[in-house]
């Protein structure tokens, strides 16, 4: 039987996304191309100085239909089964049993939030108690609620996925910030194109609004701080991360797969690379400069832009700039417009990638250092380099 | 002598070098013996007070020293020593030059209470301390190593370093199953000719208050305390619980092809890994054990194998009660009359449950058992639960030659892993 070499490209055929600038693909089309000029949406008062842009309000219901199953789940993990279902929808594949029954699962998640409440009655208590290792047990084990640690295993967003959806043919969860999201969705490609898999669901969640994630990137004084600027201009005072809120996930799958389910694929994942370095001076854009020459797909320097998964922290953004700067194609970061978020921020880098390209065109600048792109859009690159390691690009182009 | 290629035409993919820690040593030479004499390393928890917990037991590692103890610097350490055993062994890709990618098995990282406590200490807050002041105190600098040790990227980053492996490190969580999800991936990136070989790790050295009170608030930890070394009872009647345990396990995967091409020494071979989720809930397995069964079949399927060739199974066997049942009721549907004469021994009667490790630690294991023709037995079982007449090599070890068996590693959020192992020619 004769095969079309395409058969096995990896395509996406769905996209899932909630940030601070809505639910759904459509509420960012809408956001990121506001006549008036992009408005961040961001709090900077709740975990202030830190500046971190909140979840906008997420019809639960719609996606996780069982109050039980909301109420076993911390937000990190609502947000991210929210996202999952988004994602399943628009692929056309939510309820069907027979292909969520073979769908892999790829997550990129971190851990679970804490009862804030016992920490900290803890730890005002432990400097008066008696015996420490007595009242810390004793508060650990009276205090916490027992499922607790059920919505803080870096798994039990997948196992959410599971139950809730029914995906149920495999389920992997990658851990590691910012690099973990790119290599599951790298992993998912190379599976694909092997012929490992066919229909894969790969992204994950990041829920911001928490103390003990602020205080992580306080302890590595990255975050920050009020008021608000972008990922880029904020470079003159210093930078800093602005951690966000935010799910995304995307339903990846061979184009034999997705046309014989008459699936429409909205772009291709022509290109995907992934690597580390210790990041002395220059080995970030060694390996940038390397991954871009792997790709197969020749760069249409017209045609292309650059959605960039910079963090805002300064040495990996400021290098990352110079490389772009270099490469003269038109920029935009997505930290800017939804914030942080590690683990998913390189699976909804991909998400703007895949509207732009399907909308053949590149969405407005988000702040004065990006450029206008008039020339219609049919390539992406899609940069991720971790705020403190990982290295990652991909292309997407028209399917 | 096996082809290179397997039944699908993909490439063998062989095991030419292991390193293992558990309660019962350093190295395969020490474990191997304390297994096959039917020793425990479960003993009373000396690392932190106990006072007032129900289970006051587990299998830890205290022999292995590290300045500011955390489960992530534990586990690095360990994953450290094993790395190096497992090299040299290979010998390959020493000197801090793997020639491939690093898949690593790892327990989710957060930062733990002595470092709260700093943090607290250092805001000055009286009475009553908020995550406000410890937040202020972060701003406030010195607490950047806290930052990066607690990085959840930060052990696989470590290691990727120091061993030079090539690329994105992984660093997998499928809970209880992730030693499996390690090996599976290295198997996978090698039978996509990405490269010739792996370096899997599965380390986990999670025993702290905090985590072994959250097992205990779900109730699957063993509460007998005294004596330690029959606390961990798979398989049995009695059976009420795990015990955690810490342990590490690295193992060189390599293609059959190239470690030939080399002149290794083969150990074994991974013939077949097959997975599958359980949507029915978060800590218990679907009641009809489908997943179980399907994640059995497609390693057996994967591997090229019909049930009949399977002469030994490393049971996953917590010693919980939900667990041995369900893990019985999948064997039983794939392995049918057999079910019960298969062998089928659990190491966790010994060495406790490993967590995150188990898959890696036990996959060496049933390496071994192939290797020197001699299966690991159950220990404790002293009372057979007539629901589970399983051949569970009960106490003594035993000699028998096999040439495939399987590995089971099932965990919460519905993961099941297995894989099929063989003997080297």
């Amino acid at each position: 039987m004769p095969t079309d070499p395409h058969d096995r490209d990896a395509v996406i055929t769905g996209v899932g996304l909630a940030s601070c600038l809505g639910s759904g693909v459509e509420a960012h089309w809408t956001a990121l191309n506001d006549p008036a000029g992009f408005r961040p949406v961001v709090d900077t008062n709740s975990f202030a100085p830190a500046i971190v842009h909140p979840i906008a309000p997420l019809d639960l219901d719609k996606q996780i239909p069982k109050r039980g199953d909301q109420r076993q789940m911390e937000a990190w993990q609502r947000i991210g089964v929210f996202a999952a279902g988004l994602a399943l929808d628009a692929a056309g594949v939510k309820g069907n049993t027979e292909l969520l029954g073979k769908m892999d699962m790829i997550v990129a998640a971190g851990g679970g939030e804490r009862d804030y409440t016992v920490d900290e009655a803890i730890l005002s208590g432990l400097p008066q108690a008696t015996d420490k290792g007595a009242f810390l047990n004793e508060h650990l084990l009276g205090d916490i609620r027992p499922t607790l640690f059920l919505a803080q295993l870096s798994n039990l967003l997948a196992g959410n996925i599971s139950i809730v959806h029914g995906v149920i043919g495999s389920s992997r969860t990658f851990m590691g910030e910012e690099a973990c999201g790119a290599d599951a969705v790298r992993i998912a490609c190379a599976r694909i194109a092997a012929g490992q898999g066919d229909l894969m669901l790969v992204g994950g969640s990041y829920n911001a609004q928490r103390p003990d994630v602020v205080l992580h990137y306080e302890m590595g004084r990255l975050t920050a701080e009020a008021p608000f600027a972008g990922v880029w201009s904020r470079q003159a005072n210093g930078g800093g991360l602005a951690l966000g809120s935010l799910g995304c996930f995307l339903v990846i799958e061979s184009r034999a797969h997705a046309r014989a389910r008459g699936a429409e694929p909205l772009c291709h994942i022509a290109g995907i690379r992934t690597d580390r370095s210790r990041r002395e001076t220059g080995q970030a854009t060694a390996n940038a400069r390397a991954q871009l020459a792997t790709f197969q797909t020749d760069i249409d320097r017209a045609s292309c832009a650059v959605i960039s998964g910079a963090s805002g922290v300064a040495a990996a953004t400021q290098e990352e700039a110079a490389w772009l700067a270099e490469l003269g194609l038109p920029v935009r970061a997505t930290a800017t417009a939804l914030g942080h978020g590690l683990e998913p921020s390189f699976p909804a880098s991909l998400a703007l990638a895949a509207m732009a390209v399907q909308n053949r065109r590149l969405f407005n600048p988000l702040e004065p250092a990006e450029a206008r792109m008039e020339h219609p859009l049919t390539q992406a690159l899609v940069t991720s380099w971790g705020h403190w390691r990982g290295e990652a690009l991909a292309l997407v182009t028209a399917a | 002598m096996r082809s290179a290629t397997d039944h699908l035409g993909r490439p063998v993919v062989a095991v030419t070098g292991m390193g293992v820690i558990t309660s019962l040593g350093q190295g395969q030479a020490e474990n191997w013996q304390a297994l096959t004499a039917g020793r425990s390393g479960i003993r009373g928890i000396s690392r932190f007070p106990t006072t007032g917990m129900r289970t006051t037991i587990a299998g830890t590692v205290d022999f292995i020293p590290v300045s500011e103890l955390s489960a992530p610097a534990l586990s690095e350490r360990l994953a450290e020593l094993v790395v190096e055993e497992a090299i040299a062994e290979a010998n390959l890709g020493a000197g801090g030059d793997f020639p491939g990618p690093l898949f690593l098995a790892l327990p989710p990282v957060e930062m733990e209470w002595p470092q709260r406590e700093a943090l607290a200490a250092a805001s000055g807050a009286k009475d009553a301390v908020r995550y406000d002041d410890l937040r202020r105190a972060a701003r406030a600098g010195g607490f950047e190593a806290y930052y990066r040790r607690f990085l959840f990227g930060s052990v696989g980053e470590n290691l990727a370093s120091r061993f030079g492996t090539k690329g994105s490190p992984i660093a997998a969580s499928t809970a209880c199953a992730t030693g499996g999800t390690a090996i599976q991936l290295g198997v996978e990136a090698i039978r996509r000719g990405e490269t010739d070989a792996a370096l899997v790790v599965g380390t986990d050295a999670s025993v702290n208050p905090e985590s072994i009170i959250r097992f205990s608030l779900l109730s699957a930890l063993s509460t007998r305390n005294d004596p330690p070394a029959g606390a961990s009872r798979p398989f049995s009647k009695d059976r009420e619980g795990f015990v955690m345990a810490e342990g590490a396990g690295a193992l060189v995967l390599e293609s059959l092809a190239s470690a030939r091409a080399r002149g290794a020494t083969v150990l074994g071979v991974i013939e077949g890994c097959g997975e599958a989720a359980d949507g029915f809930h978060r800590t218990r397995s679907s009641p009809d054990g489908k997943p179980i069964i399907a994640c059995i079949q497609r390693a057996l399927e994967d591997a090229g194998l019909v049930p009949d060739a399977i002469g030994y199974i490393n049971a996953h066997g917590t010693g919980t009660p939900e667990n041995d049942k369900m893990e019985w009721v999948g064997i039983t549907a794939v392995f049918g009359n057999r079910a019960g004469t298969i062998p089928m021994s659990s190491n966790k009667s010994m060495i406790g449950h490993t967590l995150t490790a188990a898959g890696a630690v036990e996959a060496i294991f049933t390496v071994l058992s192939l290797k020197h023709g001699v299966l690991p037995p159950t220990i404790n079982y002293e009372t057979p639960d007539p629901a589970l007449p399983v051949d569970c090599v009960p106490n003594v070890a035993r000699a028998c030659e096999v040439e495939h068996a399987i590995s089971n590693s099932f965990g919460f959020g519905g993961q099941n892993v297995c894989l099929v192992i063989g003997a080297a020619d």
